[in-house]
């Protein structure tokens, strides 16, 4: 058991150790600052001149997000396209099918934002053209454009009064020369070593030592693998993720893609304090963060360990944990410690199947991704933080009497509307969802779609509606882990979460990334005595009990339906 | 919006060779050098393939280390964790027949010394691993059936368990597959 604690331990203190100088790095790459990766300029230049970009042209807030989006649809209707046509398009040597269009919508936005939600098996669900061509491109630039709207977000906390905030081609562009690609290699290539595979060899079929005629999946999914962590996409590449032993094979490669995807997200809240030369105000936003994942994590771990009661009480001593949907090479704590880490950064890959966790731990897995800004995405993490930030803000102001203002910008009633908007959209669609599915399951059972309602659910009672509760989170949260027992390949499900992920992606973009513009506009006032220091630990608290406050109001009542019930019930 | 379509396309075409064609095929290339050519290293017996080595399989007779139950019967041409959860009353009920089917199999083992690990199934449906008590409990029986002594057994368990990473992280594993090779190979 001790070497289990030292594998997290040993996992967390590296990722900062790396996370420190990378977060250097990269305020140095967003600055346009020299830096080590300028070899990288004539790649670069070759691929604006290609892209037909002109690299020196600042736009203002309105004219990035245009350009954002603009590509972003573009990447949708090529993705929807090639999946619904892949069964007969080359690269298949599975023969696996086209996928039906309502799973396609899915499937393409679900990438398109980040989420990775899987409503198929990557065995069965994708060809080696879809994998590579939509999937990982997908993983690639979904990350890329989760950095550069936190880039654009940084530069409105640089004190002068600019209407250009930076061009959105080029830090995209960056973020993937200087960072994720040779990121992933790297990565790719311990994995490969480690007996992740990486060719293009279809299907294999063996016979056993019992004499069973098996397959056994494979194809290139190294690659994939890394850049799934790295921009803390999560998607997987085999039907049961990072627990498959040929995605994850060893605890070593364990810690790798465990290290891999945390480390942006934290890298980002240091570059910050780099990128505007205030240090301290990343270390608080940093201690509120990591105080908010123990929170999360120390509950879980306890669970964990304790193992099941209802299997204790069949007599069975559990020395090991609770065991099920878990894998004996990675034991209960670093699967502990993956559930929550993945769950708050919104990759949502795992190496364990969360719909198998204790009660407790399933309501922290939830509580990570509906607040969804301790550490957070690439990028979305800082975003999401962004509104706590600003309701903050505004909150302390009114409570001492001064006027709420951020680094010498008034915060006024615009940019308070936008942040609240933001904030309780989540609720809405994550409630209004849940509520929605559960309706259906108990008045229109027969529905005729692919999986009926009343066949949806793999478990009864409590859990059966925290299998609805976490579908609708996750889709929210951009995060993509599932309790996959759901029978979630339908119309309604691939259609209904379509659409709360892309809200839950491009709202929380646009409203900080706006507010950031406004800001931006506004006169600067130099920072005084009568100014309300936002690098302080008292601030870090106050931000810390506005997100409790906010998430506590709004998702508790659903908790209580789901996972506390079964906690309760199961003691 | 009209001044970023023209961007956008080239723009993506540009991305989609870089990381969709290049890129895997740069990591495919060197990945031939890995064990087993990155295409998953396999295990060999008398020049017969009988799995892969990361894979799991099933082992369900007697005169073998039997591996974990899985939800996908250990066919890697999918795989997947049973998604039951901790209260499902239906899936207590596969446990508690999993445990009375091992005290029938293994007598003189008690309750409370079955690993949890061999009641439940794994995440993957693939899980390659025991825990070295997991092997353990099962020496009495395959030691009744093949006629082997028990301490040629632990001695064989012990030599097939991968300690921690450098010693220092993660839990001991055996790889099940490795171990009944050794074990046939016995004698």
């Amino acid at each position: 058991m001790f070497t289990e604690w030292m594998g997290v331990i040993v996992m967390y203190g590296l990722t900062v150790l790396l996370a420190i100088p990378l977060g250097k790095f990269l305020a140095k790459v967003f600055k346009g600052e020299p830096n080590a990766f300028d070899f990288m300029a004539p790649l670069e230049r070759l691929i604006y001149r290609l892209g037909g970009v002109d690299p020196n042209r600042d736009m203002n807030w309105k004219g990035n997000l245009v350009a954002l989006l603009t590509i972003n649809a573009l990447w949708l209707v090529y993705a929807f396209v090639l999946l619904v046509t892949q069964g007969s398009l080359p690269l298949n040597p599975d023969g696996n099918p086209s996928q039906t269009p309502d799973l396609a919508f899915n499937t393409a936005i679900s990438f398109l934002v980040n989420c990775n939600l899987q409503h198929y098996s990557g065995e069965t669900g994708v060809t080696y053209l879809t994998q590579l061509g939509v999937l990982m491109f997908l993983q690639f630039v979904s990350a890329a454009t989760g950095i550069a709207a936190a880039v654009l977000l940084f530069r409105s906390f640089i004190p002068k009064s600019t209407e250009t905030v930076g061009n959105f081609y080029v830090l995209f562009t960056k973020s993937i020369t200087r960072l994720l690609l040779p990121g992933s290699l790297v990565v790719a290539l311990v994995l490969a070593f480690n007996g992740i595979p990486a060719s293009f060899d279809g299907k294999d079929t063996i016979t056993t030592m019992q004499g069973d005629t098996v397959g056994v999946s494979r194809g290139p999914a190294a690659g994939f693998i890394a850049i799934k962590h790295l921009g803390t996409n999560g998607g997987g590449y085999f039907g049961a993720n990072s627990a498959h032993p040929l995605e994850n094979p060893n605890y070593l490669t364990n810690m790798v893609e465990m290290v891999t995807q945390v480390l942006i997200p934290i890298a980002m809240i240091f570059a910050l304090g780099f990128f505007v030369n205030r240090r301290r105000f990343a270390w608080v936003i940093y201690g509120v963060m990591t105080v908010g994942m123990l929170v999360l994590l120390v509950p879980t771990l306890i669970s964990e360990l304790g193992g099941n009661p209802a299997i204790a009480q069949m007599g069975i001593s559990q020395p090991t944990g609770a065991m099920e949907g878990k894998e004996v090479r990675f034991g209960p704590v670093a699967s502990a410690y993956w559930s929550i880490v993945t769950t708050i950064i919104s990759t949502g890959s795992v190496n364990a199947m969360h719909d198998s966790s204790m009660a407790l731990s399933g309501a922290m897995e939830l509580l990570g991704m509906m607040v969804n800004a301790f550490y957070g995405g690439v990028g979305a993490g800082l975003l999401n933080f962004y509104y706590f930030l600003i309701i903050s803000v505004f909150v302390a102001g009114l409570m001492v009497g001064r006027t709420p203002e951020l680094f010498g910008r008034k915060v006024e009633a615009r940019e308070i509307k936008i942040a609240s908007i933001v904030a309780l959209l989540s609720t809405l669609l994550v409630k209004g969802g849940t509520a929605l599915a559960a309706w259906l399951f108990i008045n229109y059972g027969d529905a005729t779609w692919a999986v009926k309602p009343s066949a949806w659910l793999n478990n009864p009672a409590f859990h059966g509606f925290s299998e609805m509760l976490y579908e609708f989170t996750s889709a929210n949260a951009n995060n993509g882990s599932g309790f996959e027992g759901l029978g979630d390949n339908n119309f309604f499900w691939n259609f209904s979460t379509g659409i709360v992920l892309m809200l839950g992606r491009y709202i929380p973009i646009i409203g900080p990334v706006a507010i950031a513009g406004l800001l931006a506009r506004k006169k600067y006032v130099p920072e005084s005595s009568g100014t309300l220091p936002v690098d302080t630990p008292t601030f870090g608290l106050m931000i810390f009990a506005v997100i409790f406050i906010i998430t506590a109001l709004s998702f508790f009542p659903a908790l209580t339906l789901g996972p506390l019930a079964e906690y309760f019930t199961l003691k | 919006m009209k001044t970023h379509i023209g961007p956008a396309i080239r723009l993506t075409i540009v991305m989609l060779v870089l990381l969709s064609f290049i890129y895997p095929l740069v990591v495919a290339g060197i990945a031939t050098l890995a064990p087993g050519g990155g295409k998953g290293e396999t295990v060999t017996v008398n020049g017969k393939v009988v799995g892969y080595k990361n894979v799991g399989q099933a082992f369900t007779e007697d005169r073998y280390f039997n591996s974990r139950p899985s939800a996908v019967d250990y066919n890697a041409a999918g795989s997947a964790g049973s998604n039951k959860g901790p209260s499902n009353p239906d899936y207590l009920k596969t446990v508690q027949a999993r445990i009375d089917t091992f005290l029938v199999h293994n007598p003189g083992v008690t309750k409370a010394q079955i690993p949890a690990e061999l009641v439940t199934a794994s995440g993957s449906g693939l899980d390659p691993d025991l825990s070295p008590a997991g092997a353990k409990i099962q020496v009495a029986r395959i030691a009744k059936v093949r006629g082997i002594s028990a301490d040629r057994l632990n001695q064989l368990v012990d030599e097939h368990t991968q300690g921690p990473l450098l010693g220092l992280f993660g839990p001991a594993t055996v790889n099940v597959l490795a171990l009944n090779t050794a074990l046939d190979a016995l004698k």
